[in-house]
């Protein structure tokens, strides 16, 4: 039986992996996160007494349907929870688990790694207390924890009044709910968004629903800054009417859409190619997630496409593998799951459009705000870089002379920015200026991982 | 009529724009073309030792030579490029080790470079930090370490600023006998007339000699490099086990770099120098056995660079053995760094005095018509039979 | 200096929303004693209890964790056995001893 691994347990690993499992295969699905789920349907920790149906909302039914399938896998799969993927070369993972190194051949390899927040730097944005819009809802669900007393959730993107109303559930006191796109640019994007009218819909229920319960929302703002001593004590702004605004909080949820964790496809093999509309490159797949021999994204590892494109695009990732392997697969089903991601990959194009990144905040930020968090560099300080004589115009070179991009987290929070930054100091259109280039370790491993392995 | 002599550098990495900037120094008018961007490649990428311990008997003269450069580095280009005497801590694990520690020392000696031997109980007490492995070790204060990311910048920007022209971005595809010169062509359609050529294109500099009917056995390999997360500053010199299994150093900032053989196969073509993740677990195990109190620290980035190397572990340096005027550099085998200013100006001795004090006949690409010696280190240092890792550019 | 906040009603950063059923756990933290819940990820616990997980290696500048989904890295600590781990992945156990500052950890050993 060939060995066929999938990397991540959201809903595009546990999908793929239900395919595989229906024709006779028995994968490896490893997981970094314990709880199984992913980052949207994470499953909380059992001592912790969430309501996850009422957390969910209108996705509760989804949420459970996904989790009663991994249940009937569980038997029927080689799943490793907690166990990081930190390398992958020549067809073996190197994985990391409970602080030991080990490794996992494949035959085929499906990534399904998810996604991260989105960032803009920002004057004030290392202080204690301003967390990424995900990770809110993360430790919500994680923790049952809200990030503070008092928030205020910043930035652009579908998750900002999802996340405004999980926490209003939750008995959270909101300050603000400050959204940075023009309502115009919000109705420019409508054709794309009507791809998905259901979850359109329910992006209005969320802004009515906080709306309703006195949540000021304010739209079209740009934020300044967030001030602080020591820690956030309120948000900057100006209004979508021009005036200065400082709105006191002691949280901040700050976010702009989602970014590919694709790291491990950048390992595997994948070639990646600049998207004009999120301003990311992504790698390269065909309409069934192929990404190279043996190699097949799913989710939004590939592209942002949302939970139920995750899950459709897990199963046809699946099924390409199986028709790889010379295994004839439903041509209709296949056919109505290529429809189904198209059509919510092109909303998200939509979403990308209406939540727009801010290109424009990137060339007004001050020359002292922080643009790499982990190695302290300054905005500033990568603009000189660059207009140096002989001065880079290539961020993996701006990387080498600045470091930005060069800590523990390897460029995931600083690289989209950095791309901006630099694209802006050259004067030249984004995709000339590269991006950041991968290694493993994806993520930082202790030395004494290896202390048990043979060399 | 007086005009000044054209010199044509073909390759931007240390070696290139150091000879530029010496070159321009001496009012002569100079371009240095590269491909890329300058100091992209081995220059910008490597380990950043200024290792005079330990280098082969017949490089002493020019690695002194070189290390005298870097000590006034501030005064010739204005930057000090975080160079630091550090000092190397050379440690042997047995008496076998420790017997070829001797004969390193002897030999550094006799060139004047002050070595110390070091016991076992004092090795404890002036680096508590180390593991029970290391049983001796010798240490010379002068070695050093710099900050190799910013050193080919900083130097080419010195030599602009004594007139020499830098041309990025511009790949020499063919270099052609023009009368007693030379005539570059170039991908970008620019062609340069000039009246010598360096020729200090790295892993790729083999296309040039071979068009003037020479060669050198070059292959192209990758040291994988390891840093760890900023941790508390403790570790001042660059330590090596004699072994090689491992060498490292801590910046300022607190991270710990770390490297060690076998060397990776590198592709100068596709410009790939990869790090197998299983290289990787070696460095963090050997390090740790030298250095156990960095078991917790984390592995954040893995990183190599594309060195051509020849089969004898020594460069070549020199005049062309058929072509005068045409100046080679190449195949710095993994130790350029170092040597780099001293090659510079043992260049620039040839090009503008025709001749040079510094005895460079070892390093003649003549050498190759014979057969070479093979250095022991390439069946030790390599993962592959060295002609497996591939002809350089 | 914007209004305090009216709601402030313990020195945490975090404030538990959802209660967690569980042994109790007792951690030190920079030499205070702190209690846990079975299951709380150690950034929780410090952000409970705290406004600050680490102080930066350039500069000393507090920071209290970022993305809270292990992505960010900005949230390594040291504990007591000079291992170093990542605080929002990572659970709190019983006895655990925890330095926001490797420094201080270094110190102290
Ligand atoms: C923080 C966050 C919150 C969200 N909240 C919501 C929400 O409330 N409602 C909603 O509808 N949508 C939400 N979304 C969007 C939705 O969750 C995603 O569209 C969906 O989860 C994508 O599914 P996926 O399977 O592609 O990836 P994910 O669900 O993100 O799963 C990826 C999995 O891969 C694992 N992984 C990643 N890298 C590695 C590695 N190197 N080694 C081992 N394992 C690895 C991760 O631990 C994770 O478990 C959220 C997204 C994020 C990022
Ligand atoms: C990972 C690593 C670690 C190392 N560690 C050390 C160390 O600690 N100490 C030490 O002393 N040495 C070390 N070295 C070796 C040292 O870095 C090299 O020997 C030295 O940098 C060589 O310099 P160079 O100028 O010859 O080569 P390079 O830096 O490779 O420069 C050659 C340049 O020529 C350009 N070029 C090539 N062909 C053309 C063309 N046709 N037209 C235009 N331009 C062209 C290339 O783009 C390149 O920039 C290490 C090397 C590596 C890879
Ligand atoms: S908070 Fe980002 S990794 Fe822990």
């Amino acid at each position: 039986m060939p060995n066929v691994v999938i990397v991540g347990g959201g809903p595009a690993g546990i999908r793929a992996a239900s395919i595989l499992v229906e024709a006779g295969l028995k994968p490896v699905l490893v997981n970094e996160t314990r709880q199984v789920g992913g980052q949207g349907y994470r499953a909380p920790a059992k001592s912790l007494a969430v309501d996850i149906n009422a957390l969910m909302g209108s996705e509760a039914g989804k949420y459970q349907r996904l989790h009663s399938l991994f249940a009937s896998l569980q038997e029927r799969i080689d799943y490793r929870s907690g166990t990081l993927v930190w390398g992958v070369h020549e067809k073996v993972l190197h994985t990391l688990c409970d602080g030991t190194a080990g490794t996992i051949p494949y035959d085929a390899l499906i990534l399904a790694t998810g996604a991260t927040d989105r960032i803009m730097p920002l004057p004030g944005w290392t202080l204690p207390g301003v967390f990424t819009l995900g990770g809110a809802q993360v430790i919500l669900k994680d923790q049952g924890c809200l990030i503070g007393n008092r928030i205020v959730f910043l930035g652009s993107s579908p998750l900002l009044f999802l996340a405004a109303l999980q926490y209003h559930k939750s008995g959270a006191s909101i300050a603000a709910v400050v959204d940075t796109t023009p309502l115009s640019a919000k109705r420019a994007a409508m054709r794309d968004l009507a791809a998905s009218p259901r979850t359109l819909a329910r992006g209005i229920v969320y802004r009515a629903s906080l709306h309703m319960a006195g949540v000021p929302i304010i739209d079209g703002a740009t934020p300044r800054g967030i001030d602080g001593e020591g820690h956030v004590e309120g948000v900057r702004i100006t209004d979508g009417r021009g005036r200065e605004r400082l709105i006191p909080c002691d949280a901040v949820a700050y976010g702009y859409g989602l970014k590919p964790e694709t790291q491990l496809a950048e390992l595997a093999g994948a070639r990646f190619r600049f998207d004009p509309i999120f301003r990311l490159w992504l790698p390269e797949t065909d309409a069934d997630g192929r990404a190279g021999a043996d190699l097949y994204l799913a989710g939004d590892g590939a592209a942002i496409g949302g939970a139920d494109a995750a899950e459709a695009s897990g199963a046809l990732a699946a099924h390409a593998l199986l028709t790889d392997m010379g295994r004839a697969q439903p041509e209709a089903e296949l056919a109505r799951l290529r429809r189904e991601v198209e059509r919510l990959r092109q909303f998200q194009r939509g979403l990308a459009r209406a939540f727009a990144w801010p290109v424009a905040q990137s060339a007004t930020l001050s020359d002292e705000t922080v643009a790499c968090r982990c190695e302290a560099v300054t905005v500033g300080e990568i603009r000189s870089a660059v207009h140096a004589p002989l001065g880079p115009r290539e961020v993996n070179r701006v990387k080498a002379i600045t470091r930005c991009g060069m800590g523990r987290c390897q460029g995931r929070f600083c690289g989209p920015a950095l791309q901006e930054i630099v694209a802006g100091a050259c004067v030249v259109p984004i995709a000339e200026v590269g991006r950041l280039r991968m290694q493993a370790p994806v993520k930082p491993i202790p030395l004494h991982a290896a202390a048990e392995m043979e060399p | 009529m007086t005009t000044r002599m054209r010199v044509a550098v073909v390759g931007g990495g240390l070696i290139g724009t150091w000879t530029a900037h010496f070159l321009a120094r001496r009012g002569l008018d100079v371009i240095l073309i590269e491909k890329g961007m300058v100091g992209a490649q081995s220059s910008g990428v490597n380990f950043g030792n200024l290792r005079l311990q330990g280098r082969h008997p017949g490089q002493y003269p020019l690695s002194l030579r070189s290390q005298a450069l870097w000590e006034d580095i501030e005064a010739l280009i204005g930057d000090r490029c975080e160079f630091e005497r550090t000092g190397h801590l050379y440690v042997a694990m047995n008496d076998a080790e420790r017997e070829k520690l001797e004969q390193h020392a002897r030999v550094a000696e006799s060139h004047g470079l002050v070595i110390e031997r070091i016991g076992c109980d004092e090795l404890r007490r002036r680096w508590p930090w180390l593991g029970e492995g290391p049983q001796a070790a010798t240490y010379s204060a002068r070695d050093a370490t710099s900050n190799p990311r910013l050193v080919s910048v900083a130097v080419a920007r010195a030599a602009q600023r004594r007139g020499a022209e830098i041309v990025e971005h511009t790949r020499v595809t063919e270099v052609c006998r023009n009368g007693t010169g030379f005539t570059l062509e170039t991908d970008t359609g620019r062609a340069v007339d000039c009246d010598a050529v360096v020729n200090s294109a790295g892993a790729w500099a083999l296309n040039i000699a071979e068009a003037f009917g020479e060669t050198a056995p070059m292959f192209a390999a990758g040291p994988p490099q390891f840093v760890t997360e900023p941790i508390p500053y403790r570790v001042t010199p660059s330590v090596q086990a004699v072994d090689g299994s491992v060498i490292f150093r801590q910046i300022l900032r607190g991270n710990v770099i770390f490297a060690g053989y076998p060397r990776t196969a590198a592709d100068p073509v596709l410009n790939r120098a990869p790090v197998p993740p299983i290289k990787t677990l070696n460095g963090m195990r050997n390090l740790m056995k030298i250095a156990p109190f960095l078991k917790s620290a984390q592995v954040i980035r893995v990183w190599s660079g594309i060195e051509g190397y020849l089969p004898d572990m020594l460069p070549v340096i020199g005049e062309s053995g058929t072509t005068p005027g045409l100046y080679h550099a190449f195949g710095f085998c993994g130790h350029g760094f170092q040597v780099g200013p001293g090659v510079a100006a043992v260049l620039v001795d040839l090009i503008v005095d025709g001749r040079t004090d510094t005895p460079i006949d070892l390093f003649s690409i003549n050498r190759f018509k014979n057969s070479v010696q093979v250095s022991d280190k390439l069946a030790r240092e390599f993962d592959l039979p060295a002609a497996a890792g591939g002809r350089a550019g | 200096m914007p209004d305090e906040p009216k709601q402030r009603t313990h020195k945490g950063q975090f404030v538990r929303a959802v209660p967690r059923h569980g042994a109790t756990l007792r951690l030190t933290i920079d030499r205070d004693t702190v209690e846990a819940v079975e299951g709380d990820s150690l950034l929780a616990v410090l952000l409970l209890n705290g406004r600050v997980v680490r102080h930066l290696e350039f500069g000393g500048a507090p920071r209290a964790g970022f993305c809270l989904m292990g992505a960010c890295q900005d949230c390594w600590v040291s504990l007591g056995d000079g291992d170093r781990v990542r605080a929002c992945t990572t659970l709190a156990a019983n006895e655990m001893v925890v330095w926001t500052d490797p420094q201080k950890a270094h110190a102290d050993a």
